[in-house]
């Protein structure tokens, strides 16, 4: 599930844990109601210290985006809004960033839109 | 009962009622009026994974050789467990130093035999699994090995202990890339829980992503003490990148 997960080493990892694990939880890699692996597992398969996957996993509690039941271990949220609250979220984000990068090459809004409609499905 | 997980993390290196794994009180070493050890100040908290990060002959190795009994300082002390150092720190620290010791004339199944007879917490099972992974038998002469494949196996004795703290003295020490993931795979997935580990080390990139903290350490003295995500945060660079700037103030790097 977590395999070729790469680093980059100037920022914090549990971060970047953090926005790997939520990406496979809003796109359904890791599907609603899905019991994780073990602590120890998911630090050992990303090769990462046990107490860093703690705190990634902690913060992804924080958000809802899993829970914990009670000596059986961690779980993907049933609650489907927020998952799909979070993904619009993150694609709001995306949505913005290429609107900006266009404009930064002198596309206005509506060009780039049109631009993303003609040639956007095209390599 | 704890009802999050994040806090529990949290209540088992501080519980209030245990001391510290390992405490340095103004440890100072004196050899032939080189000052190798300056006045040392440190702890060593429990269930944590340390970076213990200098240049060659920054003091690493003679630090570790103390908590091992190994070097008596010329003054201060280092208390394990909240005792002084002695026959029970020894008990429960597992040490890799930097050299083997290893009588090389022995068999892989003496040198078990060996660390069974020694120490109490060796897990044979454990040593054993781990050395049929090597695909080392059980009836070869340790002579006979690759320096590589003696350090494998050297690392996986000491790892087969259930030790409270595992010091590593450069386990990475002129080894290839894939040695190297094997070392920090055992390492992973053999320290037991709540327990903590030193990691010596001048090659930083190869290990800091297994580090919760890191210890900078110069001309015998330790400059900083940090959460290493912390530590990232603050500076937008890598630990490696870090310790380069502070060691190398003549070479800018791009």
């Amino acid at each position: 599930m977590m395999d070729n997960f790469n680093f980059q080493s100037d920022r914090p990892i549990y971060i970047q844990l953090v926005e790997q694990l939520e990406l496979y939880i809003i796109s359904g890699k890791i599907p609603p109601g899905e019991r994780l692996p073990s602590v120890r597992d998911l630090a050992l398969t990303t090769k990462v210290n046990p107490n860093t996957m703690q705190r990634a996993l902690a913060e992804l509690e924080d958000l809802k985006l899993i829970y914990t039941e009670r000596t059986n271990g961690k779980y993907v949220t049933t609650n489907t809004k927020l998952i799909t609250k979070y993904r619009e979220k993150f694609a709001s984000e995306k949505a913005r960033t290429y609107l900006t990068d266009m404009q930064k090459l002198g596309f206005d809004s509506k060009t780039a839109l049109d631009f993303l409609k003609a040639k956007g499905g095209i390599k | 009962m704890p009802t999050k997980i994040a806090k529990t993390a949290k209540a088992t290196q501080s519980a209030p009622s245990q001391p510290p794994l390992v405490e340095c009180k103004n440890l100072t070493k004196i050899i032939s009026k080189h000052i190798i050890l300056d006045d040392i100040n440190l702890t060593i908290p429990r269930g944590k994974i340390i970076g213990l990060l200098g240049r060659n002959g920054a003091g690493k190795s003679t630090l570790l050789k103390t908590m091992n009994d190994l070097i008596v300082p010329s003054s201060g002390q280092v208390l394990v467990d909240g005792q002084p150092i002695g026959v029970a720190s020894k008990r429960i620290i597992s040490y890799l130093p930097e050299r083997t010791y290893l009588d090389k004339t022995m068999h892989v199944a003496e040198a078990i035999k060996c660390f069974t007879e020694f120490y109490d917490d060796f897990d044979i099972a454990k040593a054993q699994k781990l050395i049929e992974n090597l695909d080392l038998n059980l009836d070869q002469k340790i002579s006979t090995m690759s320096k590589g494949m003696q350090e494998k196996l050297q690392l996986t004795l000491v790892m087969s202990r259930q030790a409270k703290l595992y010091i590593l003295d450069e386990p990475l020490g002129g080894i290839d890339p894939a040695t190297r993931d094997y070392i920090l795979d055992t390492i992973l997935s053999n320290f037991a829980d709540g327990a903590s580990m030193i990691i010596s080390t001048h090659l930083i990139a190869d290990i800091e992503r297994i580090l919760d903290e890191v210890i900078f350490i110069d001309q015998g003295k330790i400059l900083l003490t940090a959460d290493a995500d912390t530590l990232r945060t603050k500076h937008h660079a890598s630990i490696d990148e870090i310790f380069r700037q502070k060691f190398n103030h003549e070479s800018k790097i791009s």
